[in-house]
């Protein structure tokens, strides 16, 4: 299949279960709302180092905030309720209570929960008060600027991670390009983030590694400079692969950002040094979660 | 708002008409929809009610009609109807004229309608549910009923009139809405909750008070044990604001609010971190 000059391989983009939340952080302005959530989800690009893979979903303007002032919506994933739990816990901690203005919501609704502000309130030492509006409990922890208003807990969903797409280009500046038109395009659909620096990783991996220690290694199938000496699957005019990964909170949304992301991809097409597309799997042997590229991009 | 069951036999709501004013007072908690869940409306004009020291039946004062008993309309109702919509659990409940006491005392589920003023310890103990009361509430509006360690527990009261003595006294949570003024003593001994008051409050307000919030248009004096509360909680008073307007109906007008709000905590001789927003 070749759309404007890109091969899309016939492959599926293999991922997995995860637990994520949405929480929805507001501040007196779009920027210190943003300060926030950037801070919370820094350091937050893969679960095997960093506990959680998080980003900014979208802003949302007042009206689309609980408290009606201008926010930012994050995504968290985890790859269990625990970890996600504990890496909330932190994050909000260290990053939006701290953060000037700053307020935290749950941005999902749901039965299974995570605690928001629940343990936060502590930090209150004792002046923190709860407020019940509706089916809602939040805490009014006192700080320098005011109060931090939190709610206690946050909703949370079975999630999908690892949704992906390699971009095989001329050269690193065409891969480039061709990467920042998807995931400007990626953005704008609801309910995923891409987690790695500005959407985009350089350094796919495989599982295992030739040093017993490590649980993943460089993925040297795409690795050009690696083409003459090791089993490679790209051809000798491929001089960059990029790799885009979404994380969803639905099959559908991770669906809807890869056709998207390939949409833009071959709008570049042949013309901008885009030779293919393809996807990271493992054979489907370890992945719940199936996307194929031909179908999606259909 | 609603957390009426869906009816099961629709038909028309069972209203009780009252034939006459009765000479003693009625305790016409028998009569709601969860009490008569499984009863039919036939059953109804048998079934006993506490008449001062004797019992009637409700057929003796009151003419019934209709079927469905999730929705009960008490039609020519007056101050010696007590404990009307008491202890509900779901359902609607419509009530066409005054109350005597304890209206909607414990509810725990529903919706309860006053078209009228209602007496004393209305909503005292109320658990969950929806009141609305177009008229004028008594004393202990929302508060503990006697030997109770806690009044309100839940649920909304919205009142379009005005409150006697006493509103929210020992409230525990849920949020009592109060269109006109209160007379004294609001929100004494609040343990948590929100009370809202339109207009004026009277003479020792949140007098030990210990956790809560009243937002009150204007008061003459706090008790001098509360202190000065800095700025006020915008943050919070969006969150209310917004509740208050997405829930609609009787309570959208309180979502009106101005930004000029000073802000008090206490009763510090009780060691209260309650908090009253005065609105200038």
């Amino acid at each position: 299949m070749t759309n404007n000059g890109v091969v899309i391989d016939d492959t599926f983009a293999e991922a997995f279960g995860m637990r994520a939340t949405r929480l929805v952080i507001t501040a007196a302005s779009a920027a210190w709302a943003r300060h926030a959530a950037v801070a919370m989800t820094g350091y937050a690009t893969s679960v095997i180092g960093c506990g959680c893979e998080a980003g900014i979903e979208r802003e949302l303007e007042g009206e689309a905030t609980p408290d009606g002032r201008p926010g930012v919506s994050v995504l968290v994933f985890a790859i269990s309720r625990e970890e996600l739990a504990k890496q909330v816990e932190r994050r909000v901690g260290q990053c939006v209570l701290t953060s000037p203005t700053s307020a935290a919501y749950s941005g999902l609704d749901g039965d299974e929960r995570i605690d928001l502000g629940r343990k936060l309130r502590y930090f209150g030492d004792g002046f923190q008060t709860s407020k019940l509006l509706g089916a809602r409990r939040y805490w009014r922890i006192p700080v320098m600027d005011g109060e931090f208003v939190c709610e206690e807990t946050a909703g949370v969903a079975r999630a999908i991670g690892g949704g992906n797409l390699l971009i095989v280009a001329d050269g690193v500046a065409q891969a480039l390009a061709a990467c920042e038109a998807a995931i400007a395009a990626m953005r704008d659909v609801g309910g995923v983030i891409m987690p790695f620096p500005g959407g985009v990783v350089r350094a796919g991996s495989k599982i295992g590694s030739k040093y017993a220690a490590l649980p993943a290694s460089t993925n040297d199938a795409f690795c050009p400079t690696l083409a003459g000496i090791t089993k490679t699957a790209l051809d000798p005019a491929a001089r960059a692969v990029l790799e885009i990964v979404i994380d969803g909170l639905t099959e559908d949304a991770v669906r809807s950002a890869m056709r998207e992301g390939i949409a833009a991809i071959c709008a570049i097409g042949a013309p901008g040094g885009v030779r293919r597309i393809t996807a990271g799997n493992y054979g489907g042997k370890l992945g719940k979660f199936h996307f194929p590229l031909r179908e999606i991009a259909e | 708002m609603s957390n009426a069951r869906p009816t099961e036999g629709a038909g028309e709501p069972l209203t009780l008409a009252l034939q006459r004013v009765p000479r003693e007072r009625v305790d016409m908690s028998p009569v709601t929809p969860s009490a008569l869940a499984h009863a039919s409306a036939r059953d109804v004009p048998g079934i006993e009610l506490r008449a001062g020291n004797r019992r009637v039946r409700v057929g003796e004062i009151f003419d019934v009609s209709g079927e469905d008993t999730a929705h009960v309309a008490i039609r020519n109702s007056c101050d010696r109807l007590d404990r009307l919509g008491a202890g509900m659990r779901f359902g609607r409940m419509a009530i066409h004229g005054d109350t005597g006491t304890h209206a909607g005392a414990a509810m725990a589920g529903g919706v309860l309608e006053i078209h009228g003023n209602a007496g004393a310890f209305a909503a005292s103990g109320m658990a969950e549910g929806f009141m609305h009361l177009s008229g004028n509430a008594g004393d202990f509006l929302g508060a503990a009923i006697a030997g109770d360690a806690a009044g309100m527990r839940g649920g909304t009261v919205v009142v379009d009139g005005s409150a006697g003595d006493r509103v929210g006294d020992r409230m525990r949570r849920g949020m009592v809405l109060i269109g006109g003024d209160v007379a004294d003593c609001c929100a004494a001994r609040m343990i948590a909750g929100t009370i809202v008051v339109r207009g004026r409050a009277g003479r020792r307000t949140g007098v030990a008070m210990r956790r809560g919030t009243l937002l009150v248009t204007r008061v003459p004096a706090l008790p001098a044990t509360f202190a000065d509360g800095g700025p006020p909680p915008r943050t919070f008073l969006r969150l209310l604001q917004r509740h208050l307007r997405n829930a609609g109906g009787p309570l959208a007008p309180f979502a009106q609010m101005t930004d000029d709000i000073r802000r008090f905590v206490g009763d510090r001789a009780y060691g209260g971190l309650g908090e009253i927003l005065v609105a200038q």
